[in-house]
């Protein structure tokens, strides 16, 4: 089913497995060390880094403001609402696209033991804020989109 | 279902490579020739259209040719705003886990089971 675009908001979910050669606690540092998380978790070099920080415990935030190629800025502001070492974190977290709030998403990170290693699990909730039709036409919202995805592909 | 995650998974597979995304990026501006495409991207005509049949195969982009020149342009209904949303916040976490998983690889030939947490 295609979702609603009409509708104010469009829910979604998806989740993302993989199995990796590594410790549990290897994997949980990956995601709660800014050092190790800087590594992998934004890619490449059409985005130039505006702002980054990171607290990974409860209550804990994680801001990261990037600038594409392509000139958009995304803004992904998070709080962590669940920490378990080597385990489990969930976070809640808002996306900007400029000054649009495109999203707001609930996201776990599920770290399990496996025979090679750990399987990670991320899966996602998100509302899709249908912000974009106070911002002109149709074809001008898609084209919109079309940049932030393509600014999103972009590693 | 399945009918419904063909087109995307093609997509995806198209967006995948660095020259496709360009032709894409470069077609959110605007309608461009083949050659327009061509020109900034240092791909010969042929290569181009290459590209743009694999693009057109996922239907992220149409063409038309006009008189002796195609022009390309995005096929906007593939991309509906919040499918392409969801799904390239999909597509972020898979080329995540390929960094995350060359990251850990490095830190396995380390051999150190670097276990610094705080």
């Amino acid at each position: 089913m295609k979702p609603a675009i009409d509708a104010a908001a469009v829910r979604g979910a998806f989740t993302v497995e993989r199995t990796f050669k590594a410790t549990p606690a290897q994997a949980f540092k990956a995601f709660t060390d800014p050092d190790a998380k800087s590594r992998w978790f934004s890619g490449g070099d059409d985005q130039t880094i505006v702002e980054r920080s990171m607290d990974v415990r409860l209550g804990g935030r994680e801001v990261a403001v990037g600038k594409w190629k392509s000139g958009v800025t995304t803004r992904f502001d998070a709080v962590y609402f669940d920490v378990v070492p080597d385990r489990r974190l969930v976070y809640a977290y808002e996306m900007h696209i400029d000054a649009l709030k495109i999203s707001v998403s609930l996201a776990c990170v599920e770290i399990e033991p496996h025979p090679i290693g750990v399987r990670l699990k991320v899966s996602e909730q998100a509302v899709f804020l249908d912000g974009y039709d106070d911002a002109g036409s149709r074809e001008h919202g898609t084209n919109y989109l079309m940049d932030k995805l393509v600014a999103s592909l972009t590693d | 279902m399945l009918n419904q995650s063909t087109p995307l998974d093609r997509a995806f597979q198209a967006l995948a490579d660095p020259s496709r995304r360009a032709i894409v990026e470069r077609l959110t501006r605007g309608p461009a020739s083949v050659s327009e495409l061509a020109k900034p991207l240092a791909m010969t005509f042929p290569a181009v259209m290459q590209h743009l049949a694999v693009l057109e195969g996922a239907a992220l982009v149409a063409s038309q040719k006009i008189g002796r020149v195609r022009i390309c342009r995005l096929e906007a209904s593939t991309l509906d705003r919040a499918e392409a949303w969801l799904n390239a916040r999909r597509a972020e976490w898979e080329r995540r886990f390929d960094r995350l998983g060359r990251y850990l690889e490095e830190l396995q030939k380390e051999g150190g089971d670097d276990e610094a947490r705080n």
